[in-house]
C-alpha cells in the first residue's frame, strides 16, 4: 500500500517521499486535533475565534490543494465557492429553518455540482482555460451576492446566523463551537487523506506527474481532473458552511476575487501537494496577521512578497523547506562515517 | 438608433483599451509562456504613479506623465522580467502564474496603502466635448481614444510584420531554438515584448483613467475583460486580441444599456463560455497541436 505507484517513474517529486511518510500525516493530524481541542481553554473569546477561523480557512485551502497540488489546475473561484456554501448554509438555517447538518451537506453537494458544471466546458479544451472561467465565475458570484438583495441582503449581508445544535448539544459558546470545528476539520482532513491513498488518489497523482502516460494507462484525464476540481470546490462549500455560523454575519466582501487569489497563495506558501501544507498556509494567511497587527494593511503585501520569494527559492513551499531541512539533518550523521572523498561526492 | 450608435462608439472606445491590454497579454504569453494575472493591475498602476508624482513630488502633469510611464516601463517591463519571470520560468508555467497573482495583490494593496483608497480624477489629454451629428451625440474623447489606440496597434502590427526586429521577435516567439541557431538574440527579443507590454499597459492606463477614474481596484475588471478578449480573439494573434477587445467592449457597453447595469459583467462571461464551448481556439486562432 505504501508502495510508490509505478507510473510516477523515476521523476523525483515531493509527492514521492511524502508517500512514504503518509502515516506521519495521519499521526500529525490526530495529535494536532487533540491539542487543538484543549489549547484554547485559556485563550479567551477572540483567540479561540482566530484558531477556529484558521481551521475553517484550512478546509478551503485543503480543497484547493487537491485541485492545484494534485490535479495541477488553477481555480480562481475557491472563495466564491466558499461564499456559495456560506450563503446556502446561512439561508437554509435562518429562512429555511433547517438544521446545520443537512445545510452543511447541501452546501457541499451544491458546490460539487456547480464545480462539475463549471469545470466541464473549460476542461474539455485546455487546463488553463479553467483559470479564466473560474475568474469570470468569481466575479459573477460576487455580483449575485451584491445585487440580489431579496435573497442575500446585498452589501448589508445576512446576520443572526445560528450556531448549530447537534444531538441535543447546543454549540453556542466559543469554546464548544471551536471544538466542533476541530472535529469537522479532522473528519474532512481524514477523508482527504483516505481519498489520496485510494486508487482514485493515485490516479490524481499519476495525472499530475505525467498526464500523457496516465492517459495511456487508461485513466480518463478529463473525468479525473473534473472530479478533482469538483471535490476541491465541495471542500470550499464545507468551509463556507462552517464559516457562516462561526462569524454569525456574512457579506459579499470575503468572497471576492482577491480572496480567491489569497487562498491560492496559501496553498503555495504551505506547500502545494503536501497534505499538511494547507494548515501551514492558512496559519501564515490567517493567524500570523493577527499577531502582526502593527504592520496594518501592509501584511497582505508582505504575505504576497513572501510567497513570491518562496516560489523563487523553493516552489514546494514551507513543507518543501521543512522536508529539505529534514533530509539534510538525516544525511549528516551518515556522511560522517564515510571516507572524506566519498562524502564529497 | 442614435442612442445605439452612441453606445456602440463608447463600447468601441473601451474595447480599444481592452485590446491594448489583451495584445500585451498575448505577446508576453507567446514569447515566454507567462500568463500574467496582474495584467489588469498593469493597466491600473501607471495612472496612480502619475498622480502620485503630481501630488507627492509636485511635478507638473506633463512631466509626471512622462516620468511615470518611464518608471512604470522600467519597473514592470524590465524589472518584472528580471526579478519574477527569469528566476521562475524554470519551475514551469504554474508557479509563474501564481507569482503574477501575488504580484497583482502587491500592486493593488500597494496602490491602496501607498497612495489612496479613493477613486481619483485623472486629467484627460484628449478633448472632452461632445459633437452632435445628425441627432447623434458623440463624445470626442471616445473618438480620440479609438484613434490613438488604433494608431498604436497599427504601429505595433507594422513593427512586428514589416521591420527586421519585429520579424526576429516573431521568430523568437514561434520557435526559440531555431531562432537562436539563426543568430537572433532571443533573450533580447523576449525582453522587448515585456517592454512593449508595459508600454501598451501604460497607454491603456492613460486613456481609460479619465473615464473610469484612477482607483486601486480597477485592475480586476480591466484584467477580466483583457483575458476574455484574448481568449475570444484566439490567444495567439495580435489581430485576434484586437478584435476580441473590440467585441468585448461593444458587448459590455450594449449590455449595460439594454440588459442590466448591475449584471453587465455577466454578459462577457456568457460570451466566454460560448466561445470555449463552440470555438475553443478563438475566433481568429489556429488550432494548436498537442505537444507531448
Amino acid at each position: 500500500m505504501s508502495d510508490i505507484p509505478s507510473f510516477t517513474g523515476n521523476v523525483p517529486s515531493p509527492a514521492r517521499s511524502f508517500w512514504r511518510r503518509t502515516d506521519g500525516v495521519l499521526i500529525t493530524l490526530l495529535v494536532a486535533a487533540v491539542l487543538l481541542w484543549f489549547v484554547p481553554a485559556g485563550m479567551g473569546r477572540y483567540g479561540t475565534y482566530v484558531l477556529s477561523l484558521w481551521l475553517v480557512t484550512a478546509i478551503a485551502v485543503m480543497g484547493l490543494n487537491l485541485t492545484l497540488g494534485l490535479a495541477g489546475l488553477k481555480s480562481l473561484a475557491q472563495a466564491a465557492f466558499m461564499g456559495i456554501g456560506a450563503y446556502a448554509t446561512a439561508l437554509l438555517t435562518t429562512k429555511g429553518g433547517m438544521g446545520w447538518l443537512p445545510a452543511f451537506a447541501i452546501s457541499g453537494l451544491l458546490t460539487f455540482a456547480v464545480g462539475l458544471v463549471l469545470g466541464f466546458p473549460a476542461l474539455r479544451v485546455k487546463a488553463h482555460y479553467l483559470a479564466f472561467v473560474t475568474l469570470a465565475f468569481s466575479t459573477l458570484i460576487w455580483l449575485v451576492l451584491r445585487n440580489e438583495q431579496w435573497l442575500t441582503g446585498g452589501v448589508f449581508g445576512l446576520s443572526n446566523i445560528p450556531r448549530p445544535t447537534l444531538f441535543g448539544m447546543k454549540l453556542d459558546g466559543h469554546l464548544a463551537f471551536h471544538r466542533f470545528v476541530v472535529v469537522v476539520t479532522l473528519i474532512l482532513a481524514l477523508a482527504l487523506w483516505w481519498l489520496i491513498r485510494s486508487p482514485w488518489g493515485r490516479a490524481f497523482l499519476a495525472l499530475r506527474e505525467n498526464p500523457v502516460r496516465a492517459a495511456s494507462l487508461g485513466i480518463n484525464i478529463r473525468n479525473y481532473t473534473l472530479l478533482a476540481f469538483a471535490i476541491g470546490s465541495a471542500y470550499a462549500g464545507f468551509a463556507g458552511a462552517l464559516y457562516a455560523p462561526l462569524v454569525e454575519f456574512i457579506d459579499p466582501s470575503p468572497f471576492a476575487l482577491s480572496a480567491s487569489f489569497f487562498l491560492l497563495l496559501m496553498v503555495v506558501a504551505g506547500g502545494s501537494g503536501y497534505q499538511l501544507g494547507p494548515f501551514i498556509g492558512a496559519l501564515l494567511g490567517v493567524v500570523l496577521p493577527e499577531y502582526l497587527r502593527v504592520t496594518g494593511g501592509l501584511y497582505l503585501i508582505l504575505f504576497a512578497a513572501i510567497v513570491v520569494a518562496l516560489l523563487i527559492a523553493c516552489p514546494q513551499g514551507i513543507m518543501g523547506l521543512l522536508e529539505r531541512g529534514w533530509t539534510a539533518i538525516r544525511r549528516r550523521p551518515a556522511g560522517r562515517n564515510l571516507p572524506v572523498k566519498e562524502s564529497a561526492l | 438608433m442614435a442612442e445605439f450608435i452612441a453606445y456602440l462608439i463608447a463600447g468601441l472606445a473601451t474595447g480599444a483599451i481592452y485590446a491594448l491590454a489583451a495584445i500585451g497579454f498575448t505577446l508576453v504569453w507567446q514569447t515566454s509562456q507567462t500568463i500574467n494575472f496582474a495584467q489588469g493591475e498593469f493597466v491600473m498602476l501607471p495612472a496612480i504613479l502619475i498622480l502620485a508624482l503630481v501630488k507627492l513630488a509636485g511635478a507638473p502633469f506633463w512631466l509626471a506623465a512622462v516620468l511615470g510611464v518611464a518608471l512604470f516601463i522600467a519597473l514592470f517591463g524590465w524589472g518584472f522580467k528580471i526579478t519574477i519571470v527569469d528566476p521562475m520560468i524554470r519551475h514551469g508555467v504554474l508557479p509563474l502564474a501564481i507569482a503574477t497573482m501575488a504580484l497583482a495583490i502587491i500592486m493593488k494593496e500597494g496602490a491602496k496603502d501607498g497612495f489612496s483608497a479613493e477613486a481619483q480624477s485623472f486629467p484627460s489629454l484628449l478633448p472632452a466635448q461632445t459633437l452632435s451629428f445628425m441627432g447623434i451625440s458623440i463624445s470626442l474623447q471616445h473618438i480620440a481614444i479609438i484613434v490613438v489606440a488604433c494608431v498604436a496597434i497599427g504601429g505595433l502590427q507594422w513593427f512586428v510584420t514589416r521591420t527586421r526586429t519585429g520579424r526576429q521577435m516573431q521568430a523568437a516567439a514561434q520557435n526559440p531554438g531555431v531562432a537562436l541557431i539563426l543568430g537572433i538574440p532571443v533573450a533580447r527579443m523576449v525582453m522587448l515584448t515585456f517592454l512593449i507590454n508595459a508600454g501598451l499597459a501604460a497607454l491603456a492606463s492613460v486613456l481609460i483613467s479619465p473615464i473610469y477614474l484612477a482607483k486601486f481596484s480597477n485592475g480586476e475588471v480591466i484584467g477580466l475583460f483583457a483575458f476574455i478578449a484574448a481568449i475570444v480573439g484566439g490567444f495567439n494573434q495580435v489581430r485576434g486580441a484586437l478584435a476580441g477587445g473590440l467585441i468585448v467592449g461593444v458587448i459590455d457597453s450594449l449590455a449595460a444599456a439594454y440588459v442590466s447595469t448591475s449584471y453587465r459583467l455577466a454578459v462577457p462571461l456568457v460570451l466566454l463560455v460560448i466561445i470555449i464551448l463552440v470555438k475553443p481556439e478563438g475566433l481568429f486562432g489556429r488550432k494548436e497541436e498537442r505537444r507531448v
